[in-house]
């Protein structure tokens, strides 16, 4: 076995459930006795991402593979896509509705942020289609 | 392995494998084996909840009882503040500590006061910008203990500094060294205590080899007699030397009221601390200074060795504020270094970690999701464990099988069954 496979629904119904996927992957990394670290990050990240696809996107779905030195994450949506990726990566930027706002999200940190906390990141999106976000974290040694 | 000491026990005589502490444990530390519930003592933090919820009071807290300060020359008493919400029409504290001399003590020092000198350093330290933010408080043991089993990234932001019981009782020691001339080992220090995890703290610091404290009483055992003796007091002796800020430790928030600041949070309940300490874990608590996390319902006062519902309590300690000065105890700069952690706070991954190597952890865990995934997925605990992830995770460890499901048995013996009316 090289790597534990996990795939979770990420509901785009409601805000308080967004969280469970990276949730769900944080106790699992524990259990592994994972680099605590690399846990981290992949917990930050992964819960901004799934902020994203609530927010924007009204769901998708999360696969994740988890390998002795490296955790690989997609997380895919059906949503609008996104028009500008260059400019949907500054600090500060944001589409997020308002009251989205003022439940403390939607700061324009999202994809900054993930960025920030992962070793490597793509993203593929298609106006109209969806967006599928690559992301990769690496245990540091 | 290392040896944990624990100060919940279980009464195995009066538990009859019922699946209620197993069913509240915040850390999933307990399994009914053979019928007798068990604690997993990597995993106990000492919280209490099984006392709490155990309808046959089977859990008990490990304490010392009154006797136990004759053993020493000097006695002193390290009453916790939430002590001062347990009587009913009380105005006045000294009554409480009058009481506590009656019963036998010689030397009464308010653990509010240590709580004014820890707040005092706190406010220094976060004005100083010398910790990591957020800070965490270190006050309750339960939560500093359940943070080094499953917040590794976390450990770093709790605050280095002893709680107010540690502090108190190193203060209380030096006064009465300084005024009897005596050793430490004859002067016993006893912490009136609201929780079994301060018992804990006790006997297997966190913070330190060994605690200035040499046992801690029960607020709930020690109820009978002191309520006795400060119905029989003759006099009332000036000992309190506490403020608002002190007192105010009784209660959930009060420690964060005390930093003075805007920028705090106050979490009570252990499922609630859960909750912040997660979304902590993920950057999405932001812009907060001191976070103060108590495991128990409204702070210390609703601790499970402590007599008096938590909310009255909270309104009494109120009452009794109102009337104080905001705060008796200044910190001494040259204290501060005996004040500090003596090691620092390290994440132990051995209690959930399947295996210390990976690649067997990673066996055991796709093992574990298939066991999982033919389960039932009920969570009904009577297997022993408390969900069926829970008991996916005893089968791959070796401790538990398959058929102790009570829904896998029925249906294995349900197809025995049909095998054999088909054949007659």
């Amino acid at each position: 076995m090289s790597s534990i496979h996990l795939h979770y629904d990420v509901s785009g119904e409601d805000f308080t459930r967004a969280g469970e996927a990276s949730g769900s992957v944080k106790k699992r990394l524990k259990a592994l006795g994972y680099n605590t670290d690399a846990i981290r990050r992949v917990a930050i990240a992964m819960y901004e991402a799934e902020i994203n696809m609530v927010i924007h996107a009204e769901g998708g779905f999360v696969d994740v593979d988890i390998y002795p030195d490296h955790v690989d994450i997609l997380m895919s949506d059906k949503g609008p896509g996104i028009p500008d990726v260059e400019k949907a990566m500054q600090e500060g930027f944001s589409t997020a509705p308002d009251n989205v706002r003022n439940l403390g999200f939607g700061a324009g940190m999202g994809l900054p942020n993930i960025k920030k906390y992962t070793d490597d990141m793509r993203i593929e999106t298609k106006i109209g289609v969806g967006t599928d976000l690559y992301l990769t974290v690496k245990v540091n040694q | 392995m290392k040896q944990y000491f624990h100060s919940v026990e279980l009464d195995a005589d009066k538990c009859c494998g019922c699946t209620n502490c197993l069913k509240r444990c915040p850390t999933e530390a307990i399994r009914i084996h053979k019928g007798k519930a068990h604690i997993l003592s990597e995993r106990c933090i000492d919280c209490g909840e099984c006392i709490r919820i155990c309808p046959h009071h089977a859990k008990r807290a490990h304490s010392n009882p009154l006797e136990d300060i004759e053993q020493y020359k000097i006695k002193i008493a390290l009453p916790a503040p939430a002590l001062f919400g347990q009587f009913n029409n009380l105005d006045d504290i000294d009554i409480v500590l009058t009481g506590l001399r009656a019963v036998g003590f010689d030397f009464i020092y308010e653990v509010s006061r240590g709580a004014e000198i820890v707040s005092e350093l706190t406010r220094n330290m976060i004005r100083d910008n010398k910790l990591r933010k957020p800070i965490i408080s270190s006050a309750c043991p339960a939560v500093v203990r359940l943070i080094k089993i499953r917040f590794p990234e976390l450990c770093g932001n709790v605050m280095p500094l002893l709680a107010p019981m540690e502090v108190a009782a190193k203060l209380a020691r030096r006064e009465v060294r300084g005024m009897t001339g005596l050793d430490d080992k004859d002067i016993g220090v006893f912490f009136i205590t609201p929780c079994p995890a301060k018992v804990t703290e006790i006997n297997s610091p966190n913070h330190a080899e060994k605690s200035a404290v040499s046992g801690a009483i029960a607020i709930s055992q020690l109820y009978p007699a002191l309520t006795h003796a400060m119905d029989h007091l003759t006099t009332v002796e000036s000992i309190a030397k506490s403020g608002l800020i002190g007192v105010g430790w009784a209660t959930s928030g009060g420690e964060a009221a005390a930093m003075l600041g805007e920028k705090y949070l106050a979490a009570d309940g252990i499922e609630n601390v859960i909750r912040v300490l997660e979304e902590l874990e993920d950057d999405h608590i932001r812009d907060v200074d001191f976070i103060e996390l108590n495991a128990c319902s409204g702070g210390c006062v609703g601790g499970v060795l402590t007599v008096e519902n938590p909310y009255v309590a909270q309104a009494r300690i109120h009452n009794l504020r109102k009337y104080l000065p905001v705060s008796l105890n200044h910190l001494d700069e040259k204290d501060v270094d005996a004040m500090l952690w003596e090691k620092e706070l390290t994440y132990n991954a051995e209690s959930f970690a399947l295996s210390d190597d990976i690649m067997e952890a990673m066996e055991m865990m796709d093992k574990m999701e298939k066991i999982c995934a033919d389960l039932p997925g009920l969570d009904c605990g009577s297997c022993g464990a408390p969900t069926c992830r829970a008991m996916a995770e005893d089968i791959v460890k070796g401790v538990a099988k398959e058929t102790d499901c009570i829904h896998k048995l029925k249906a294995k013996i349900q197809s025995v069954y049909d095998q054999l009316s088909s054949t007659l």
